[in-house]
């Protein structure tokens, strides 16, 4: 790696990053992922580090309403765009039916991955292209869960995608 | 990760122009393939100039009856494409087949074709590579054999 004196770094450049309906002025250098931005930055830190290479899918967030993985996106290249993570994901203090539904059907063990399964399964919602079991795996195979929760996973998803209500389960 | 500066490029013809003035930039859509690179040191360039504005997102109906796809349409919303999966649908499930349903979402169609994901000696600095600098293993060799 190039090495450089501090003073010598590309300076900073202002950029306003809006995350879960809030507006925040950051000054941050080129490089910084918004991961990063959102986590030492924005003390957001919800959304997880996991491999920071793309492949684990911990980091995913919302990018006017996409899931993509922060960790490969650069938080300049994202000054002003609507950005939701899971703390946005509920609402007036009520859980989002995604977030109900993992609970309910026990969607995590150690829970490093959940953000990232939660906002990647709203983004598949959204999407309309899983119909069954098997293309929700498939779908939601960009999110690695460690803990092997997966059967659960898929039966949390399944669920909100049928619009049936964790209350109503027996 | 590396030190570099950061620019968007206002229309075509600026993003052109800055690359010409500087050699050692790169220009930068979906970043899902080249953030990795520089994470890793394998790519090392001093400027990114980022391509995401400029009006290359649209899928065309060409003359002679094909499709010209835009360098910025991103994966997923070509692969999901009617007139894709109507028309090319080997197209379609090949990028479906590949990454994930997150990096289809920030990767674009430009990218997809310059992509560099290659093997670990490509990855690995301390190794040397020929994809990654050219003549580097080649050389290593005939040290060797000398």
């Amino acid at each position: 790696m190039q090495q450089r004196p501090q003073a010598g770094l590309t300076p900073k450049l202002e950029v306003t990053l809006r995350v879960n309906g809030v507006e925040r002025r950051v000054s941050l250098r080129p490089w910084t992922t918004l991961l990063d931005a959102l986590r030492e930055y924005l003390d957001l830190t919800g959304t997880k580090k996991g491999c920071d290479h793309g492949q684990c899918g911990a980091c995913t967030v919302l990018v006017d309403g996409r899931r993509i993985v922060s960790c490969l996106t650069l938080a300049v290249m994202k000054d002003g765009v609507e950005i939701t993570t899971i703390e946005g994901l509920a609402t007036n203090g009520k859980l989002h039916p995604l977030q109900k539904a993992f609970i309910s059907h026990d969607g995590f063990q150690c829970g490093y991955c959940t953000p990232g399964q939660i906002c990647s399964a709203v983004g598949l919602i959204a999407e309309g292209h899983a119909k069954t079991a098997d293309e929700i795996r498939e779908l939601m195979s960009g999110n690695v869960c460690r803990c092997g929760c997966y059967p659960n996973i898929v039966a949390a998803i399944e669920e909100v995608m049928q619009g049936v209500p964790s209350e109503s389960r027996p | 990760m590396i030190d570099f500066d950061y620019i968007k490029a206002r229309d075509i013809s600026d993003a052109v122009g800055r690359m010409a003035q500087n050699p050692a930039a790169k220009f930068i859509a979906g970043g899902t393939n080249l953030i990795d690179l520089m994470k890793e040191n394998v790519a090392r360039p001093t400027r990114l100039i980022d391509i995401t504005g400029l009006p290359l997102t649209e899928i065309e109906e060409t003359d002679e009856g094909g499709l010209l796809i835009g360098a910025l349409v991103p994966n997923s919303d070509l692969a999901y494409d009617e007139r894709i999966t109507k028309r090319y649908p080997l197209l379609s499930s090949a990028i479906l087949a590949g990454a994930s349903a997150q990096l289809r979402n920030m990767a674009s169609t430009g990218g997809n074709l310059l992509q560099r994901t290659r093997c670990l000696y490509f990855y690995d600095t301390t190794t040397p590579c020929n994809k990654r600098e050219r003549a580097q293993a080649a050389a290593r060799l005939t040290a060797s054999t000398a």
